[in-house]
């Protein structure tokens, strides 16, 4: 047993690299299936991460801080909503928008915080479950949040394969005009998708802040909301593969970080580079099979819906 | 009851009105954030808005600042027209201040007149070397250039840092991560003494008219027009789509190094670890505020660079944070894209009118 032991500590610090990254990305899958392409996690991931810095460090309490993180993220995705539901505005354009608006609005909020440091989120502490060889640390030694996004994503499937409201989703991001035709409400079903996927967006980036590197630094997603995105087009869209991707990516942002402190010859800036190619490398893998992005994505994706014309 | 009604076709008064409508509600809302800040609203809009403006540096830090903005935005809105999303404009002026700079700290002793026109064409180069690679992974592997743009742009920061930080440190700089000092040879030259205005600002008025004129005379300007206003036209009329999206890409990637080589070669002087306020991004905000069109993009790029001017300003004067000038730029693209609505569609007050044909 003892020549695995080694393994605990970095099996735990991935599964914290890759908690925020599952969060955000389920978020967005729901929004996606259901026929909206929100490229603002970044931008949502960054407000909630600084609203549930605020909070816990005003009150103290990580409940507060992470519903602030959740509601944070809601309320940014509404703005979103707002435009391309309401106002018909381009999604690409918007979503952008979303994220230049988050980095600078997040940035003015934490001013103040800055260099501040918080306990991390409690851990589960359960007596002797915690203390058995190997798998007592990494099944059971972790915080609330973590439980939650393994929970959000069994919850995610269940309510898209096997709920009727998210058969009605599907419809809706499959085909918009379809589902208006036999009297769903498009509009209402996508606007409650996108509150949901900055929810989760806004706790992916609380995690961030409350537990991963508790503390506030101004952009400190670093690029996680776009990789985020980019696990949704690798997933195809399937939940399942949304996990393998998720762990795969915090895989890769905690082999860089031991091997530049394990001071091998390389720059740790060029280390730092991988997550970022990794995700180039990933996309370019599962996208080169046109067919089956085209058979696996949504069909109105990105497409404008407007009920009058 | 508030609903929308399809105008049939795009309202031309609306789309120049728009940036307006967008602008006067930023300022309102300018008002809103500046006193929930508890400061002075009215004031702080004049220190942001007005004060920057009423000397003569500040009229000549405008074009600065403006500049790089202008000189990515034109290029950025005639792809975006094709629907093609370069978002990685700032990495592709990273790299393009990378390979120009490069040259110019490799020949640090040289007074060729030839240093500066090399060092603008290897920005170029390195601008749409950057840019080639999304290029090539869509087009051959059909990777969406959105994120791989993107991604590339963190890749590019962060061999800027290690070159700074490494092999291209000056030598004699006490252990600081900066490059040598551009050779004078390596320098642009100065417009106006006393300013930093330089020649950059004569290149971004250039490139605003050879973009126009791309657009409204040459070829590819009418099939990027086309494809993005209507794909399947542009299908029908057997435009190659690859060849566009090349064009998009490397045109646009061209001139964000430009941008970027004449920003480090310019008013910075040396390669630096930050050498932009994110310029590649704003420049996104740029784009869409000047209509997508090189002569809007002109007056969009000066309005966006009063932003950073004031942001400046308000930082010393008011003790306001640098990252307000963020939250405008955000709140105003929100603005312009909620207000560009009026463009298709006609807002009606009461009853939604059935439409003839008979929907629900």
């Amino acid at each position: 047993m003892s020549d695995i032991s080694w393994l605990v500590p970095v099996i735990l610090t991935v599964i914290t690299a890759s908690t925020p990254l599952l969060l955000a990305a389920t978020g967005e899958l729901v929004v996606e299936k259901s026929g909206v392409l929100n490229l603002g996690v970044e931008g949502m991931m960054v407000v909630g991460a600084v609203a549930a810095f605020a909070t816990a460090s005003s009150t103290g309490s990580a409940v507060l801080a992470i519903l602030a993180g959740l509601a944070a993220g809601a309320a940014v995705a509404s703005v979103f909503g707002f435009l391309t539901l309401g106002l018909v505005a381009n999604q690409v354009a918007t979503g952008l928008a979303l994220t230049i608006f988050g980095i600078g609005f997040s940035a003015l909020i934490g001013a103040g915080y800055v260099g501040y440091a918080l306990e991390p989120l409690p851990k589960l502490d359960i007596p002797v479950l915690n203390d058995l060889p190997f798998v007592g640390p990494i099944l059971f030694g972790h915080d609330a949040l973590v439980y939650f996004s393994f929970a959000a994503l069994v919850g995610v499937s269940w309510f898209l394969y096997r709920s009727r409201a998210g058969l009605v989703l599907r419809a809706v991001g499959e085909s918009h005009d379809s589902a208006h035709s036999i009297g769903y409400p498009v509009l209402r079903i996508r606007f409650l998708a996108i509150l949901f996927g900055g929810a989760m967006s806004g706790l992916g980036g609380a995690y961030l802040s409350l537990s991963y590197t508790p503390m506030w630094a101004e952009n400190m997603t670093a690029g996680r909301g776009w990789i985020a995105l980019a696990l949704v087009v690798f997933s195809t869209w399937r939940p399942g593969r949304l996990l393998l991707g998720a762990y795969m990516f915090g895989a890769i942002t905690i082999l860089q970080l031991h091997a530049q402190s394990a001071g091998i010859g390389v720059p740790s800036q060029v280390m730092s580079m991988l997550p970022y190619l990794a995700t180039i490398a990933v996309l370019v893998a599962i996208s080169r099979d046109a067919t089956k992005i085209r058979l696996n994505a949504p069909g109105c994706l990105g497409k404008v819906f407007h009920p009058a014309r | 009851m508030v609903s929308l009604e399809p105008r049939g076709t795009r309202s031309t008064l609306y789309s120049y009105l728009s940036p307006v409508i967008a602008i006067v509600l930023t300022l309102a809302a300018g008002i809103v954030i500046f006193s929930a800040m508890g400061k002075p609203p009215m004031q702080a809009l004049y220190v942001f808005f007005v004060q920057p403006l009423t000397t003569a540096y500040g009229a000549t830090e405008l074009v600065v600042k403006a500049t790089p903005l202008v000189l990515i935005a034109v290029g950025l809105s005639l792809g975006f027209r094709s629907n093609v999303w370069n978002i990685g404009a700032e990495g592709q002026f990273t790299v393009g201040a990378i390979f120009g700079g490069g040259l110019a700290i490799y020949f640090h002793d040289s007074e060729s007149i030839l240093l500066l026109p090399g060092t603008l064409v290897a920005g170029i180069v390195g601008g749409m070397a950057w840019a080639a690679i999304p290029a090539w992974l869509r087009t051959r592997f059909n990777a969406n250039e959105i994120l791989t743009s993107l991604m590339l742009t963190y890749v590019a920061i962060l061999a800027l840092s290690y070159l700074v930080h490494g092999p291209w440190r000056d030598p004699d700089g006490f252990n600081f991560p900066e490059s040598r000092v551009f050779p004078d040879a390596g320098i642009m030259p100065v417009l106006f003494e006393d300013s930093r205005l330089h020649l950059g600002a004569v290149f971004a008025l250039a490139i605003v008219l050879v973009g126009w004129t791309l657009l409204s005379r040459a070829v590819i300007g009418f099939q990027l027009r086309v494809v993005g206003a209507a794909p399947a036209a542009a299908r029908y009329g057997g435009f190659r789509e690859k060849r566009l999206i090349w064009f998009s890409l490397l045109l646009s990637g061209g001139l964000a190094g430009l941008a970027g080589i004449s920003e480090v070669a310019g008013p910075i002087g040396q390669l630096l670890p930050t050498i932009s306020p994110g310029y590649g991004f704003t420049a996104i905000i740029v784009a869409f505020l000047g209509r997508l069109h090189p002569v809007g993009v002109l007056f969009a790029g000066l309005i966006m660079a009063l932003s950073y001017i004031g942001g400046e300003t308000a930082q010393i004067e008011l003790g306001l944070p640098a990252a307000v000038t963020g939250l405008f730029q955000g709140v105003l693209l929100f603005f312009l894209l909620g207000a560009d609505v009026l463009i298709n569609y006609r807002i009606r007050f009461g009853r939604a009118r059935v439409p003839q044909g008979g929907a629900r």
